[in-house]
């Protein structure tokens, strides 16, 4: 790879500073950075240094080429924004100019001076030394080709809810290949549990059903529900995951799904995930009716046979003997071209809000149970009641934001909230003639025909109080409020404290991100904000993409969103694979680590720490080799190696060094450079 | 084991609060605590004189920090019983710690006497959270010989140790549990009780009668709603307030409440078998004789037993059938 190179005529570098309108101008002086750099680095082969107001602009990208087609340019340095915005777009220009593109290098004096300081005149100094430490860099590049890798034409997506559905179902549409993964027994998610949807009150279950029949049948489509995902390996186009399955001790060969064992299974389990506690599953259960596939799952951890070795009624009475106490959990390996990620999003958990009483007080519900309250297959066939589960209320207070837009919980507005408690205010209003009160913040209805909604709400006759609500108690103060939930809140509008007893509390809880979002993220080698919600490429234009090529994000599992965005983002993902499939071949950067064996001790200390498996071992030779398809150049085995035997293309150490000698300006005084620039 | 404790006992231990004061010296050797008490300590300056003069009521602070601080022999923990006490202490020192100029004036203050004192020098503790956190409900529960079996307790912890949480000590800062699962590991039925941490009415009972009143009123309506036969608490002036006050709240609003206050560190001495009289019972305005007969215990000869014809309001019923209730966090163990 790269290394000591004798050219045999003097680099020729060209140095372009943009203004980026007022974002770099307005703080750096451009024109003095540039006129300096034609100066004092013409020694060090700048033949050329120009400023522009925009250099991204076509017109400064032909500025670009046209110097180089003119002046015989074999260097460029763009002085602008990070690479992270516009390296591709220089890199292109250079190459449309018949340059290689990598022997142009961009230099940041937007995000790393500009915008980081105020002071003029220092800022002004410090992008010299930038661009200067850019010059000294880019003469080290050298003319490198990307890597073509082939396209596994299979994609893998994780998570069965609607965003995942919608993305498997684009891709298998289109003709290709799609594993769906779901971790529950069905997919479905959780618009399966919603009742209706905002805001055009259509029935959750009437929408969302056909997608789940066609992901069932559709020839594109291998289903594994029940199953997690345990490993990644690989790079983009070419991922090998590993999959358990894990032991639905049910024979999907013979189940007819006919539903016998679930009806006469004597264990009967208060249902957490799906009921959200409210109601109750058998040890032998599919989750709903509608589920698909339509093979149950036996609950080894509350099954009778399993606990205490008797028992087997489901066994005795399936009518195909579908059921097989003895299956194991099977590790499935699949090789997939990408990856797009759908694992959604957890409720928060109300009880950490003390003062609401949740856990506590019997009448206070959090959203996800009363959807499942109103739903007319849920456990009171859509009957709204109170914890007794006959009595109607007459008044009920439903409080937003809770666990949201609170510092003390989490920060963010979970977007979906508003909406929620509007369609609550509805169905309450509609079903049992109750009082209603919505206690808000804000309300926030900013999507198509949302905010009609609201202004119907508020006609059917919903009380609004604006005001973080303080406490709900049981404790009355006034025969009045007794047997009642009282609603302690400042209304803000009226500006005084108020008491409004109610018989049922809903708390629009807000959403978080999956407890183990950390760990899959880890898995799948991308990262999670702070707050534990994926990290998308760009939040505006790259929001599918992640930082890891072929590896995707849909739905929830990057923030708080509505079933229509979480549907967008599912399509905008599987646009993004079909984009690839069809290419059929993936260019990547030619940024890999090589082992000069000649340096190379043998100590094998680099071996277990590559995360991509790319490095082998010579045995015979005691040497390690770098396997260029599979390296994905993140530097790891370069730091490690204490011989310095490893060195990775574009991060080599001649070119941090003398990036390095440049911003301290080291290379003024040395000699011109005459011919050839390397030591 | 002992662990030692430099004891800043405050006024009120002295005097109104004297059965707290006692009944904490008899326990204290059985749950292994020794108290030694700050040498020459003064006021803290209760809930009044920092609203009066604000430097004046930290110098005044200050210097029980300072005498500890030099006192401090084999442990740099400073234990108060009263809540205000608890909470003057711990805020001085923590607004000495990140208050530069507080720090020199109080210090400046504090050199007249040849003192001084470098804040985080001691660590300023309430003694519930030293019996919960140090001490331990497994250790509380070892030492039972009399468990309460049948007193339904209201647990009230006033409004001033849990909030602000500075060290993170407390399970919940709106809606704590240490008191609750201490009372429960003596034995005794604690209610659910949802005022626990409101006010008592504070130094409203010495400017606004009325006022004051209508706060007591709330926490003895509320505790018996839940049919509490005594509330139990942790402060002084909560204690004060809620049990010297009573009769006279009564009149205000001719009703006729009786609700016994003791301090936890009496039932404590109860459950470990103490005799009444080394606890400070009996002492009490509102007479918890009835309350405690029980569970069989006898109070020391008192004034002839009130009448009580309140009328409680129905207990109220837990739904037998109908939707299950979410756990409540931590409600494993609780309900042992």
């Amino acid at each position: 790879m790269m290394s000591k190179i004798n050219h045999s005529t003097a680099e020729r570098v060209g140095v372009y500073v943009c203004h980026c309108g007022s974002n770099i101008a307005g703080v750096i002086d451009v024109e003095a950075v540039a006129k300096w750099a034609a100066e004092h680095l013409k020694d060090r082969g700048v033949v050329i240094a120009r400023d522009y107001k925009f250099m991204c602009s076509s017109l400064g990208q032909e500025l670009i080429e046209k110097d180089i087609q003119e002046l015989g340019l074999t260097r460029v340095v763009v002085a602008a924004c990070s690479p992270h915005l516009h390296e591709a777009t220089f890199r292109v220009a250079c190459q449309r100019a018949g340059l290689n593109p990598y022997l142009c290098e961009l230099v940041s004096i937007r995000e790393q001076a500009s915008w980081v300081h105020t002071d003029k005149h220092a800022a002004t100094e410090k992008a010299k030394a930038i661009v200067s430490g850019g010059v000294e860099r880019v003469l080290h590049h050298t003319p490198l080709d990307p890597l073509h890798v082939p396209i596994h034409p299979a994609t893998l997506v994780v998570g069965g809810g609607i965003a995942g559905i919608q993305a498997a179902l684009e891709i298998a549409d289109a003709g290709f290949p799609v594993y769906l993964v779901e971790r529950e027994p069905s997919i479905g998610g959780h618009m399966a549990q919603f009742d209706k949807t905002f805001p055009t009150l259509d029935c959750a279950a009437c929408i969302l059903t056909p997608r789940m029949v066609s992901i069932g049948s559709h020839p594109n489509v291998t289903l594994m529900t029940w199953s997690e995902v345990t490993n990644v390996a690989g790079y983009v186009g070419n991922f090998t995951v590993t999959v358990k399955k894990k032991a639905r001790y049910i024979n999907t060969d013979l189940c007819t799904g006919c539903g016998i064992c679930q009806e006469k299974c004597p264990k009967k389990i208060i249902d957490d995930t799906f009921e959200a506690g409210l109601g109750y599953r058998k040890a032998v259960y599919t989750p709903f009716p509608q589920a698909v596939p339509k093979y149950p799952v036996i609950d080894h951890v509350n099954c009778t046979y399993f606990q205490k070795g008797t028992c087997r009624a489901c066994e005795k009475l399936c009518p195909t003997d579908a059921i097989d106490f003895n299956q194991e959990d099977e590790i499935v390996t699949l090789q997939v071209g990408n990856i797009v990620l759908a694992t959604g999003y957890d409720i928060f958990d109300a009880r950490r809000v003390a003062q609401y009483g949740y856990a506590r007080l019997a009448n206070v519900f959090t959203s996800i149970e009363f959807e499942r309250l109103s739903n007319a297959a849920g456990p009171t066939n859509g009957n709204i009641v109170l914890r007794d589960g006959v009595t109607v209320p007459k008044t009920v207070g439903i409080i937003h934001c809770t666990g949201s837009r609170d510092r003390n919980f989490n920060n963010y507005c979970s977007a979906i909230c508003c909406m929620q408690s509007l369609k609550f205010a509805h169905l309450v209003k509609e079903r049992t003639g109750a009082t209603v009160y919505n206690f808000y913040i804000d309300i926030r209805t900013t999507a198509k025909a949302y905010d009609e909604f609201y202004q119907r709400v508020l006609e059917e006759g919903t009380i609004f109080v604006r005001g973080r609500v303080a406490e709900v108690t049981d404790a009355a103060r006034m025969p009045t409020e007794e047997g009642k939930l009282i609603i302690q809140v400042e209304d803000t509008l009226a500006g005084r404290q108020r008491r409004i007893p109610v018989d049922m509390v809903i708390l629009s809880v807000g959403l978080e991100p999956r407890r183990d979002s950390h760990a899959v993220a880890k898995l799948f080698g991308i990262s999670c904000s702070s707050d534990g919600w994926i990290i998308e490429k760009h939040p505006k234009l790259d929001p599918v993409a992640t930082m890891t090529e072929g590896v995707f994000v849909a739905g929830c599992a990057q923030g708080p969103k509505d079933i229509p965005n979480s549907v967008a983002q599912g399509a905008a993902a599987a646009a993004r694979v079909l984009g690839r499939i069809q290419q059929k071949e993936i260019a990547l950067e030619p940024v890999r680590a090589s082992v000069d064996e000649s340096k190379c001790s043998g100590c094998r200390i680099c071996n277990g720490l590559c995360p991509f498996n790319a490095i082998l071992f010579h045995e015979d030779r005691m040497v390690t080799e770098v396997n260029p398809a599979l390296c994905q150049g993140c530097g790891t085995c370069v730091a490690a190696c204490p011989a310095g035997a490893i060195s990775g293309t574009v991060f080599s150490n001649e070119q941090i060094f003398a990036q390095m000698e440049g911003l301290l300006l080291h290379n003024i005084e040395r000699p011109p450079i005459t011919e050839g620039v390397l030591t | 084991m002992t662990t030692k404790l430099l004891f800043y006992p405050g006024c009120s231990l002295q005097r109104t609060a004297r059965p707290y004061l006692d009944s904490l010296v008899a326990i204290s050797p059985l749950i292994g605590i020794e108290l030694e008490e700050i040498q020459d300590w003064n006021c803290c300056g209760a809930t009044e004189y920092i609203a009066i003069h604000h430097l004046a009521s930290h110098a005044l602070v200050g210097r029980n920090l300072a005498l500890a601080a030099q006192q401090s022999n084999g442990t740099h923990t400073v234990m108060a019983a009263c809540s205000a006490c608890y909470l003057n202490l711990a805020k001085t020192d923590s607004y000495m710690q990140v208050n530069a100029q507080l720090n020199r004036q109080v210090n400046d203050a504090l050199q007249a006497g040849g003192l001084h004192y470098q804040p985080g020098t001691v660590r300023i503790r309430h003694l519930l959270d030293i019996i919960v956190n140090d001490i331990g409900i497994e250790e509380i529960r070892r030492q039972v010989v009399r468990p309460l079996k049948g007193l339904r307790i209201a647990p009230y912890y006033g409004c001033m140790i849990a909030r602000p949480d500075r060290d993170n000590r407390w399970d919940n800062v709106e809606h704590p549990l240490a008191l609750d699962k201490l009372m429960k590991a003596i034995g005794a039925e604690v209610i659910d009780f949802p005022l626990k941490t409101h006010c008592c009415g504070g130094h409203m009972t010495q400017i606004n009668m009325p006022t004051a009143y209508e706060l007591i009123r709330r926490l003895v309506y509320g505790a018996a709603q839940y049919h509490a036969d005594l509330m139990v608490t942790l402060c002084p002036m909560c204690q004060l307030n809620l049990d010297a006050y009573q009769s006279e709240m009564n009149r205000h609003f001719h009703t006729n409440y009786h609700m016994p206050i003791l301090y936890f560190t009496q039932l404590l001495g109860l459950a470990f078998g103490l005799e009444p009289e080394v606890l400070g019972l009996g002492k009490e305005f509102v007479n918890a004789s009835q309350a405690l007969s029980r569970i069989g215990i006898e109070l020391p000869a008192a004034e002839p037993e009130l009448e009580m014809v309140e009328d409680k309001p129905a207990r109220k019923k837990k739904a037998k059938a109908g939707l299950p209730m979410p756990q409540m966090l931590h409600s494993e163990e609780e309900d042992e």
